[in-house]
C-alpha cells in the first residue's frame, strides 16, 4: 500500500476530533434577543453606550444590508444561513471592569487553557525567557466583548493606542470617525455590511507618527456562546513612519451547529508606515462528518495610503468549516508595497476559498504573494487571487507563487488567479503548481525512523516554510505545532 | 455562476429573438435538427447574451460588445476565391456566408480515405452521430450557433488513413453589407488516422459583420490531429468561435490559434480527454493593435488518467488593444498521473494596452503534476539595449525581440509550411506596425 | 544464525521479476560487499531491506537478528537499526538538515523506548560527527539535500548514519558520482563506523570503492541472485575480468 494511502487509512482510524480547543466555558452571559432587526442594531449600540453618529452609521449599514444578496461566486457550498436564528450579541455578565482582577476567573482560566497569559504580572514575573524574546500585549475578546487588554499603560507611554473598539469609539471618536469604513466601506459586500451593522467589539490600534510600537500587539478571539455569531471589527492605523506588528488568534468550542463569524479588519498605512498583520485562524472546523464548525466570512483589507508604506498579511488557516477570506492591499501610495503570505490547510469536510487582491494604483508599487494550500481528507481548498495594475500604476510589479499539495485522493485543490495589467510598464509574474505529497520524500523520512504522521508533518512543514518564516517567532512555533496537530487530527 | 435575475433584453437580444422567430421555419435541417434548434434557442433566450457577471465571459462582455444583431447573411451571389496560406498546398473547402460552396472549393473527392458531406445532408442520413454533443455544449454562444446554423460540412477521415494534404476549412464573409453567419462543421478523425486541419476566417475590412462559428472535432484512438485556426477577419468584424473536442485514448492532438484580425474575437476551446494516454498541445499566438479585443478561452478536462497536456499562449498587444487568456485545467477524480502545464505570456507594447490572464487549475486527483505560469510586461529593455549596442536600430531591435517572442509560440505548429506561413504573417504584422 | 539472513528472496516490481531466489547472510560486525552489473538487482535488494513500497516479495524471507522484518513499516525497520544510504538521496525542501536529523533520531529513540535527546546534547553530537565529514554548520542549516552537490549529498548520508548509529547499514552505490577526494572522505566516514556491533552491506558496481572500504566478504550478484561469494580478492578478479564470466552461472 502506498505510504499516502496508508496515512489516509490511519487517519480514518484515529478519532477525528483532535481539536484541542473545543471546550465550553461555563459562565453566565447576557444576550441580545435572537434575530436581526433594527432593534438588534439599536440594542447593541445602546449596550456599548455609543454616540448617536455611530448608531446612525450602523443603521445605514443595516438598511443597505437588507438590499444585498449573499455572494455565491466562491467555491464553497453550505446550507442556507438563517440570519434570524442567531444571537448577534453575547457578553459575559459583568459590570465594566476596573482591572484585570475583576475579570471572571472562568474566563481567565479559558485563556490560560488556550495558552494565552493575560496577567501582566505573570508575564513579567513568569518563567525565565530566552534573551531577546519580545513581550506581547494582548486584547482578549470573548464572544462579543473585549474582556482584558494588557500592557495598556506601557503602550500609552509610547503613545500607542491599543484598546477595544467599543472604548475607542467613546474615547477617540475623531480617529474612529476619520478611519472607520475608509478602507472597507459599509456598502462593500454582504458580510462586511452585516458586520458594519452589528459589530460588537474588536481591537483599535493607533500608532502615532514616527513611533515603532514597542511590542507585538495581539488579539485572541474566542467564541463561547452557542448560536451566537461573532462580528468583530478591527481598525489599525499606522501614522507616518510608524511600525506595528499585530497578531490575531481565534478558537471556538465544538458545537453541532454552524456558527457565523463575519469580521472586518481595516488597516491604514500612511507615508513610510508599515503594518504587519499575522493571523493564526483555528476556529472549530466541524467533526469528521462535516457537522458543525464555524462559517468564516471575513473581509480584511489594507490601504497603503501613503508613499513608501507597506502592509504585509500573513495567515495560517487551519480551522473553520467554511473559510471565505481575501486579505487585500490597495497600493495607493507611490512606491508602496503589499505582501500576502498564506498557509491554508483543509481537512475532513472543510472548504477553503481564500487568497488576496493586490490592487496597484500608485507608481512603482510592488507586491508579493506566496500561497501554500494543503488539501487532505474530503476537503476542497481554493486559492483565489487578483493582481491588477491600474493604467497609472507605472512600474508596478508583482510576483505570485501558489503551490498546492494534495494528501489523499478525495480532496480537491484549485487555483483561480486573475491577472490584469492595464499598462505596459507593469511586470507580473505568476507561477502555480499542484502535486501530491512526494512518496519518495515520505519514504526517505520513514527510512530514517519517522512515523507516517511525523514524516507527513515534516514534509508539509518544509512545504510551508517560506510562509512560516514570515511569522513572528512566538507565532511561528505555535503555527508549526498547529500544522502538525491538524494533520495528525485527520491525515496522518 | 449565473445571475438569477434576467436583466431587460438588449436590442441585440430582441433582434435575435425576432430573427429566430422569422427564420425558424426556413432554416435548413428537418426533424431532429429542428428540435435541436428550438431547444438551443430556448436556452439562449433564457440566459441572454453572456456578460461580465458570467464568470466564463468576465472579460468579453458580449452584452456590451454586441450592440446589435445583424441579419442572417444571404448566400453569396458571385463566385470568389479562397485565400490560402502562402506556400501551403491544401484541399480547400469554402464556407461562404455560413454555407458550403462547392464551386468555390477545391476538394479532391477522389481520395477514398476522406469524405466530405454537407452538414444537413450528413445529419439527414447519419443518425448515429449526435450533432452538438460535444464539450462546450453548455455555452451560450454555442447555443446561438445551434439555433441559427446555416450550413457547413462534415469531414471524415477513415480508420488508419493518413491524409497528406492539409484540409482547409475557409470561412469567408462575402457581402457588401454587414450580416451574421453561423457555420457549423464536424470533423471526425477515426482511430489511427492523421489529419492536418486548417481553419481560416476571412472577410473585408470596414464591415461590421458577425460570425458565430462552431466546430465539433472527434479524435479517435491513436489518431494524430493538427488543427490550426487562423483569424484574419476584417477590422470591424465580431467573431465568436467555439471548438468542442473529444479525444480518445493514445491520441496526439495539437491545436494552434493564430489571431491578427477582427475587432472583437473570442476563440473558445473545450477539450475533453476521455481515455488514457493522450498527448496534447493547445497553443496560440495573438498579435493585435488599435482597439482590437481578442479572447482565447480554454477549458481542458482531464477525465481520464495518464494524459499529458501543454497549453501555451502568447500575445503581443499594441495601442489600445485588449488581450485575454483564460485557461482552465480540470483534473477529474481518478484521472491520476495527469501531467498538465499551462503558460501564458503577454507582451504589452503600449501603455494603453490591456492584458487579462486567468489561468485556473481545478484538481480532484492527487497523483498529478499540474502547474501554470503567467507573465505580463513590456519588452525587456536590457535585451533591447544589448541589441542596440551591437548596432541594431531601435525599431529593428524591437521587431526582432517581438518576432522572437511570437516565434517561440509558433514553434508549436508541426506542419512546416503552415509554421513558415505564420512566421511570415507575424513579420508582416510587425512591418505594418513600423 | 547470522545477524542478517536473506532466504530465497523473490521480488517483483510492477510485475517484473527482479530478485530470483536471493540468499545471503551477513554476520554481526561483518562488512559485505555486493557487486554486480547494472540490472542485477543490487538496488532492489537495498530497497527491499528498507521496506519501500511497490517492491512485492513473492517468496522467501528476511530475518534481522532472527526476526522477520518483511511485515514491518520502513520506520519500524529503521528503529530496529536498518539504515539505507540512498544512491540518490532525496531532497526535502524547507526542512533544515538539523531538524530532519533530530526528528529522525528522537523518533527512533521513542520507538525503542529510549529517552529523547535534549537540544544541546543533540547539537553537540551532530557538531562532532559532522566535523570529520567536512560538513559545516551552514550546510546543517540548509534544507535536506536541496542544492547540495553530489558529494555533499553522500556525505550527508554518512552523517545521518553516524548520528543514527544503525546495526545494519546498507550503502547503495555510495561511490557513484564522487571524485577521488570526495570518495576518500566518505570512505573514511564509513570506516570510522565499522564496529563489531555493526554489519554493513556495501553495494557497488566498481572495485574502486573497495580499495578504501575493505570488505570482509564479497558477493557477486547477477540476474537477481548471488552467484559467487569469496574474499576481498574476488573484487580484484572482477575488476580484471569483468562480469561476463558470471552471466552463465546465473542462468
Amino acid at each position: 500500500m502506498p505510504a499516502v494511502l496508508e496515512t489516509v487509512e490511519q487517519v480514518r482510524c484515529i478519532d477525528v476530533d483532535q481539536y484541542k480547543y473545543g471546550f465550553v466555558t461555563d459562565i453566565e452571559s447576557e444576550k441580545a434577543p435572537k434575530g436581526l432587526s433594527e432593534d438588534t442594531v439599536r440594542f447593541i449600540s445602546a449596550k456599548k453606550s455609543e454616540p448617536e453618529w455611530m448608531l446612525a452609521w450602523r443603521l445605514e449599514a443595516y438598511k443597505r444590508w437588507l438590499t444585498m444578496r449573499e455572494p455565491t461566486w466562491a467555491r464553497v457550498d453550505y446550507p442556507k444561513i438563517d440570519y434570524q436564528n442567531a444571537y448577534y450579541y453575547s457578553a459575559p455578565k459583568k459590570k465594566a471592569l476596573a482591572s484585570l482582577d475583576e475579570v471572571d476567573p472562568e474566563i481567565l482560566k479559558t485563556y490560560e487553557k488556550l495558552g494565552i497569559p493575560l496577567r501582566e504580572q505573570e508575564i513579567l514575573a513568569g518563567v525565565v525567557r530566552p534573551e531577546g524574546e519580545r513581550r506581547v500585549a494582548v486584547d482578549a475578546v470573548f464572544d462579543s466583548v473585549s474582556v482584558a487588554t494588557t500592557f495598556k499603560e506601557e503602550l500609552k507611554k509610547a503613545g500607542v493606542i491599543f484598546m477595544p473598539m467599543s472604548e475607542a469609539i467613546r474615547e477617540h471618536p475623531d480617529l474612529v470617525k476619520k478611519y472607520l469604513g475608509s478602507v472597507v466601506p459599509t456598502s462593500d459586500n454582504f458580510f462586511a455590511t452585516l458586520n458594519s451593522a452589528v459589530f460588537s467589539d474588536g481591537s483599535f490600534v493607533y500608532v502615532p507618527e514616527g513611533v515603532r510600537c514597542p511590542m507585538e500587539l495581539s488579539t485572541y478571539f474566542r467564541i463561547n456562546e452557542a448560536n451566537t455569531g461573532q462580528f468583530e471589527r478591527t481598525l489599525i492605523i499606522a501614522d507616518k513612519g510608524a511600525y506595528v506588528s499585530y497578531l490575531e488568534g481565534c478558537t471556538a468550542p465544538m458545537r453541532d451547529e454552524n456558527q457565523l463569524h463575519a469580521a472586518v479588519v481595516e488597516l491604514v498605512a500612511l507615508d513610510d508606515a508599515e503594518i504587519k498583520y499575522s493571523t493564526v485562524q483555528n476556529w472549530y472546523p466541524g467533526d469528521a462528518d462535516g457537522k458543525g464548525g464555524i462559517f468564516n466570512f471575513v473581509t480584511k483589507r489594507g490601504d497603503c495610503r501613503g508613499v513608501r508604506s507597506k502592509i504585509s498579511w500573513t495567515q495560517v488557516e487551519t480551522g473553520s468549516a467554511i473559510t471565505w477570506k481575501y486579505p487585500s492591499c490597495i497600493l495607493r501610495g507611490d512606491n508602496s508595497r503589499g505582501e500576502f503570505y498564506s498557509i491554508a490547510i483543509s481537512n475532513g469536510h472543510q472548504q477553503v476559498d481564500s487568497g488576496t487582491k493586490m490592487l496597484h494604483l500608485g507608481k512603482n508599487t510592488t507586491s508579493r504573494i506566496i500561497s501554500k494550500g494543503i488539501a487532505a481528507g474530503k476537503s476542497n481548498n481554493t486559492y483565489r487571487g487578483l493582481v491588477s495594475a491600474h493604467r497609472k500604476a507605472k512600474g508596478a510589479r508583482n510576483f505570485t507563487n501558489c503551490d498546492s499539495l494534495l494528501i489523499g485522493h478525495e480532496c480537491g485543490a484549485h487555483t483561480v488567479p486573475y491577472i490584469e495589467a492595464k499598462n505596459s510598464s507593469a511586470t507580473f509574474e505568476h507561477e502555480a503548481t499542484t502535486s501530491k505529497i512526494s512518496e519518495d520524500m515520505l519514504f526517505y523520512c520513514r527510512q530514517r525512523g519517522m512515523s507516517a504522521e511525523e514524516a507527513t508533518a515534516l514534509v508539509v512543514n518544509g512545504f510551508v516554510k517560506d510562509v512560516l518564516q514570515q511569522l513572528p517567532m512566538e507565532f511561528a512555533v505555535e503555527a508549526q505545532k498547529l500544522i502538525s496537530i491538524s494533520l495528525e487530527g485527520s491525515v496522518g | 455562476m449565473n445571475a438569477d435575475v434576467r436583466a431587460m433584453k438588449t436590442p441585440a437580444e430582441q433582434a435575435l429573438s425576432a430573427a429566430f422567430a422569422a427564420a425558424r421555419g426556413a432554416l435548413p435541417g428537418k426533424g431532429a435538427v429542428g428540435t435541436l434548434r428550438e431547444d438551443a434557442f430556448r436556452r439562449f433566450d433564457a440566459s441572454g447574451l453572456p456578460h461580465r457577471r458570467i464568470e466564463e465571459w468576465k472579460y468579453t462582455d458580449l452584452r456590451a460588445l454586441m450592440r446589435e444583431a445583424k441579419p442572417l447573411a444571404e448566400p453569396a451571389k458571385t463566385k470568389g476565391v479562397v485565400q490560402g496560406l502562402s506556400g501551403v498546398e491544401a484541399s480547400r473547402v469554402a464556407i461562404v456566408n455560413g454555407r458550403y460552396e462547392p464551386d468555390w472549393s477545391d476538394f479532391n473527392a477522389g481520395d477514398p480515405g476522406i469524405t466530405l458531406t454537407e452538414l444537413f445532408a450528413f445529419a439527414a442520413e447519419q443518425t448515429s452521430y449526435r450533432l452538438g454533443d460535444v464539450p462546450g455544449k453548455d455555452d451560450t454562444a454555442f447555443w446561438l450557433n445551434t439555433a441559427f446554423m446555416t450550413g457547413g460540412v462534415v469531414v471524415r477521415v477513415k480508420k488508419g488513413v493518413c491524409v497528406e494534404k492539409p484540409v482547409q476549412l475557409a470561412h469567408i464573409f462575402a457581402s457588401a453589407a454587414a450580416a451574421a453567419m453561423y457555420p457549423r462543421c464536424v470533423v471526425i478523425v477515426e482511430a489511427g488516422a492523421r489529419l492536418t486541419l486548417i481553419e481560416s476566417f476571412d472577410g473585408p475590412d470596414g464591415i461590421d459583420y458577425q460570425v458565430n462559428s462552431a466546430i465539433e472535432l472527434v479524435i479517435g484512438e491513436g489518431a494524430l490531429v493538427d488543427h490550426i485556426k487562423i483569424g484574419r477577419d476584417g477590422d470591424a468584424a465580431l467573431r465568436v468561435s467555439t471548438l468542442g473536442v473529444t479525444v480518445d485514448a493514445k491520441a496526439n492532438y495539437r491545436d494552434f490559434a493564430f489571431t491578427t484580425g477582427g475587432a472583437v474575437v473570442r476563440n473558445q476551446t473545450f477539450v475533453r480527454f476521455g481515455r488514457e494516454g493522450t498527448e496534447a498541445t493547445i497553443s496560440g499566438a495573438t498579435l493585435i493593435k488599435n482597439r482590437q479585443h481578442v479572447d482565447n478561452t480554454l477549458v481542458i478536462e482531464h477525465a481520464a488518467g495518464g494524459c499529458t497536456s501543454r497549453e501555451r499562449f502568447r500575445s503581443v498587444l499594441d495601442d489600445e488593444s485588449h488581450g485575454i487568456f483564460q485557461g482552465k485545467i480540470v483534473v477529474e477524480p481518478h484521472a491520476q498521473k495527469t501531467d498538465a502545464k499551462m503558460a501564458s505570456h503577454a507582451l504589452l507594447l503600449s501603455d494603453e494596452a490591456e492584458s487579462d490572464n486567468k489561468p485556473e487549475l481545478e484538481i480532484f486527483a492527487d497523483d498529478v503534476q499540474c502547474g501554470h505560469g503567467a507573465t505580463a510586461g513590456a519588452l525587456d529593455n536590457t535585451l533591447k539595449f544589448y541589441l542596440m549596442s551591437r548596432g541594431i536600430p531601435e525599431d529593428q531591435a524591437e521587431a526582432l525581440l517581438i518576432q522572437a517572442f511570437v516565434g517561440e509560440a509558433i514553434e508549436d505548429v508541426a506542419h512546416e509550411g503552415v509554421r513558415e506561413a505564420l512566421l511570415q504573417a507575424s513579420v508582416k504584422w510587425l512591418d505594418a506596425r513600423a | 544464525m547470522a545477524f542478517l539472513e536473506v532466504k530465497n528472496l523473490h521480488v517483483e516490481v510492477e510485475d517484473k521479476k527482479i530478485l530470483n531466489g536471493l540468499t545471503l547472510s551477513v554476520e554481526k560486525g561483518q562488512v559485505a560487499a555486493i557487486m554486480g552489473p547494472n540490472g542485477s538487482g543490487k538496488s532492489t535488494l537495498a530497497y527491499v531491506l528498507a521496506g519501500k513500497d511497490n517492491y512485492k516479495v513473492t517468496e522467501g524471507d528476511v530475518l534481522l537478528d532472527g526476526e522477520s522484518i518483511l511485515e514491518m513499516a520502513p520506520d519500524e525497520r529503521a528503529a530496529k537499526g536498518v539504515f539505507l544510504a540512498f544512491q540518490y538521496p532525496v531532497e526535502v525542501p524547507g526542512v533544515a538538515t538539523m531538524t530532519f536529523l533530530r526528528t529522525a533520531l528522537n523518533a527512533q529513540r521513542k520507538t525503542r523506548g529510549e529517552a529523547e535527546f535534549s537540544t544541546p546534547e543533540f547539537m553537540k553530537l551532530v557538531r562532532e560527527t559532522s566535523k570529520h565529514l567536512g560538513i559545516d554548520q551552514e550546510m546543517l542549516r540548509r534544507a535536506v539535500n536541496v542544492g547540495f552537490s553530489g558529494g555533499e549529498k553522500k556525505r550527508n548520508e554518512i552523517l545521518q548514519m553516524a548520528v543514527l548509529q544503525p546495526r545494519l547499514a546498507v550503502l547503495d552505490e555510495t561511490d557513484s558520482g564522487l571524485d577521488i577526494d570526495a570518495l576518500k572522505i566518505v570512505a573514511e566516514g564509513v570506516n570510522r563506523l565499522r564496529s563489531p556491533e555493526r554489519s554493513m552491506i556495501v553495494i557497488t558496481h566498481y572495485q574502486r570503492l573497495l580499495n578504501f572500504i575493505v570488505p570482509d566478504v564479497v558477493h557477486v550478484m547477477a540476474k537477481g541472485k548471488v552467484v559467487k561469494s569469496g574474499g576481498k580478492e574476488l573484487a580484484l578478479q572482477l575488476e580484471a575480468k569483468g562480469y561476463a564470466q558470471f552471466a552463465d552461472e546465473a542462468a
